[in-house]
């Protein structure tokens, strides 16, 4: 373990990622702070450009009214001793988790059987073709309705962020599959069974990491718009229950908008480590891969 | 060398074609790859088909196989007509069809397991088999860690653990460099030599046809037929570098290249591209001669 950490600290990659964090950070830091190194003469001349944009302040646009990275530093590490933080990323995390799993249960079963049974496809797929352009947060409303709390709304809609795709990648990694495989596998005696458990689903296993690797991604996604327009979903009241999303909004709402930021790096970080996390899963159920 | 008790006996099958006929599509896009075809894959011998690229030799494997029937005509092993796949007639594909996610020994063992028929014997045959083909140290790697080479092998074994009637390879070493397929067609006749199974070998390459043979069946371009069947009588076992100097293996070559270029020349004037690159080949191959 120790000679990995060090071949990693040793790479090239690995410094190059952190120069990249760093030069951006760095940037920013620049950047949002225009307005105090910045003469406003300067902008003198690009008045009436910036003013027919909407821009009225003297300070660079855009950037300039972004809270520097060592305000939302501060800001962080204030918030970080606060329990309502921490609710709020668990309560996040709690639905994009139940979603995700939830589409993991009924999409891989669901995908496998769209690809071996013609008839199940014939009947399902034109539906399921259909309801698949919905953008997941075209069904707030519609869930929030039919739904009986919120919160179970909110677990339905991000279950659909994740559903279509991992249905996608499992029909198209099992329709991908080498005809051969099979012609192979029949020849040498193997039942329907054996085929499908010794090839269709370990030849399908690369797509449903992929499927899931993205799907998460689209969870998070999700997860947060969902909890922005239901307003946090929760009765516990006030910021505490919200999650990550309502956090973010409840910030923009207070005022403290280097609270927004530490929302939304929250929510990056959180999407790699469970995106990294499933990766390293896949790897793990997927070794010939790696193989080559 | 394993103790011969482990070896299950090896029963040659026969396989007769008789007016074999294939064709796709419907009526007016109808297409016939083959037509009334006729030929026997001998007992115990090593059959080798040669043609033209896309001449429909894969159609006939495909048929042989039993993963699809013939329009017109018979196919028969041992006077059993065939009704589909099975494991007395096994198919090494083009390229490998090792599945990737099992290791060398797993795809070894795939057969027996997958009917139930996982016995001592089977696993001590399937060592043997192993140490046969030389995987030894591969046991537990992954086809996509192996060689070309290798692939190859690992593929004959999986096939010899199942003690086919018959063998049928299509086009097994194609894409190996010229080194390593060198080595592989010593490394395969050996084997027939030691086992005397019935073999079916598909192939474009004229050398690898004459060095493996024992009769030559010279198939016609679309719709396939048999155009020529010539003994190969070179003495067993054979060595590459025997054959180069041999007098009689360059009778054969030349005697069956004469047909093959008739055939291309034939199809070359009905426009065929396929033909024209044969043609190109032939006469780059006459000048050398």
């Amino acid at each position: 373990m120790a000679g990995r950490l060090a071949r990693v600290f040793a790479s090239r990659t690995f410094w190059r990622g952190a120069v990249s964090i760093v030069v951006f950070l760095i940037l920013w830091e620049i950047g949002s702070r225009s307005k105090q190194w910045l003469a406003p003469e300067l902008f003198t001349p690009f008045k009436g450009l910036l003013g027919a944009m909407g821009f009225k302040k003297d300070y660079l646009p855009w950037i300039g009214a972004v809270p520097a990275p060592s305000a939302v530093l501060k800001s962080w590490v204030a918030v970080l001793a606060e329990a309502s933080y921490w609710q709020s990323c668990y309560m996040s995390f709690f639905r994009v988790m139940a979603g995700f799993i939830a589409a993991m249960i009924i999409g891989i079963p669901f995908g496998l059987l769209l690809a071996v049974n013609r008839a199940a496809h014939g009947i399902a797929f034109p539906v399921f073709e259909v309801l698949r352009p919905i953008p997941p947060l075209a069904w707030v409303p519609a869930s929030i309705i039919f739904w009986p709390t919120q919160e179970s709304a909110i677990i339905f809609i991000t279950f659909l962020g994740a559903f279509y795709t991992i249905v996608i990648n499992v029909l198209g990694g099992a329709r991908s599959i080498d005809v051969r495989y099979f012609q192979a596998a029949r020849s040498m005696g193997a039942s329907r069974w054996d085929i499908f458990r010794r090839l269709i689903l370990p030849g399908t296993l690369p797509s449903i990491v992929v499927g899931s690797t993205v799907g998460m991604g689209i969870t998070w996604e999700v997860v947060v718009a969902a909890e922005m327009i239901s307003g946090g979903g929760s009765q516990v009241g006030g910021t505490s229950g919200g999650g990550l999303g309502f956090f973010i909004w409840n910030s923009y709402i207070g005022g403290s908008y280097e609270q927004i930021v530490v929302g939304m790096i929250s929510i990056g970080i959180a999407g790699f480590a469970s995106s990294e996390l499933l990766r390293w899963g896949g790897r793990y159920v997927t070794p010939w891969l790696k193989a080559r | 060398m394993s103790a011969p008790g482990i070896r299950p006996a090896i029963v040659p099958g026969e396989i007769a074609v008789k007016g074999v006929s294939k064709s796709y599509g419907a009526i007016h896009f109808r297409k016939e790859v083959v037509r009334d075809c006729s030929f026997v894959i001998e007992r115990a011998k090593l059959t080798v088909m040669v043609g033209p690229s896309g001449c429909g030799k894969t159609t006939l494997i495909r048929l042989l196989a039993g993963f699809e029937a013939p329009t017109a005509g018979t196919i028969a092993l041992d006077g059993a007509p065939i009704a589909g796949p099975d494991r007395d007639r096994l198919v090494l594909f083009q390229e490998t069809a090792l599945f990737p996610w099992m290791t060398t020994w797993d795809n070894i063992l795939f057969g027996p397991r997958a009917r139930g028929e996982l016995t001592r014997e089977t696993v001590e045959f399937g060592e043997f088999l192993l140490v046969k083909v030389g995987l030894q140290d591969f046991r537990d790697k992954y086809p996509g860690q192996l060689s070309g080479g290798m692939q190859r092998r690992a593929e004959l074994a999986r096939a010899m653990i199942n003690n086919p009637k018959v063998m049928i390879l299509d086009e097994p070493f194609r894409g190996l460099d010229a080194m390593t397929k060198e080595l592989m067609w010593e490394y395969y006749s050996r084997l027939y030599e030691e086992n005397r199974r019935t073999n079916f070998f598909v192939t474009t390459d004229i050398d690898e046809a004459v060095f493996l043979a024992d009769h030559m069946l010279v198939m016609s371009n679309v719709p396939t037929q048999v155009r020529a069947v010539i003994d190969v009588a070179l003495p067993r076992p054979r060595r590459l570098s025997d054959l180069v100097e041999s007098d009689r293996a360059n009778d054969i070559k030349k005697q069956a290249l004469s047909i093959l270029h008739a055939e291309a020349m034939r199809s070359f004037s009905r426009g065929s591209k396929a033909a024209a690159d044969f043609v190109e080949a032939y006469l780059k191959r006459a000048s050398r001669a």
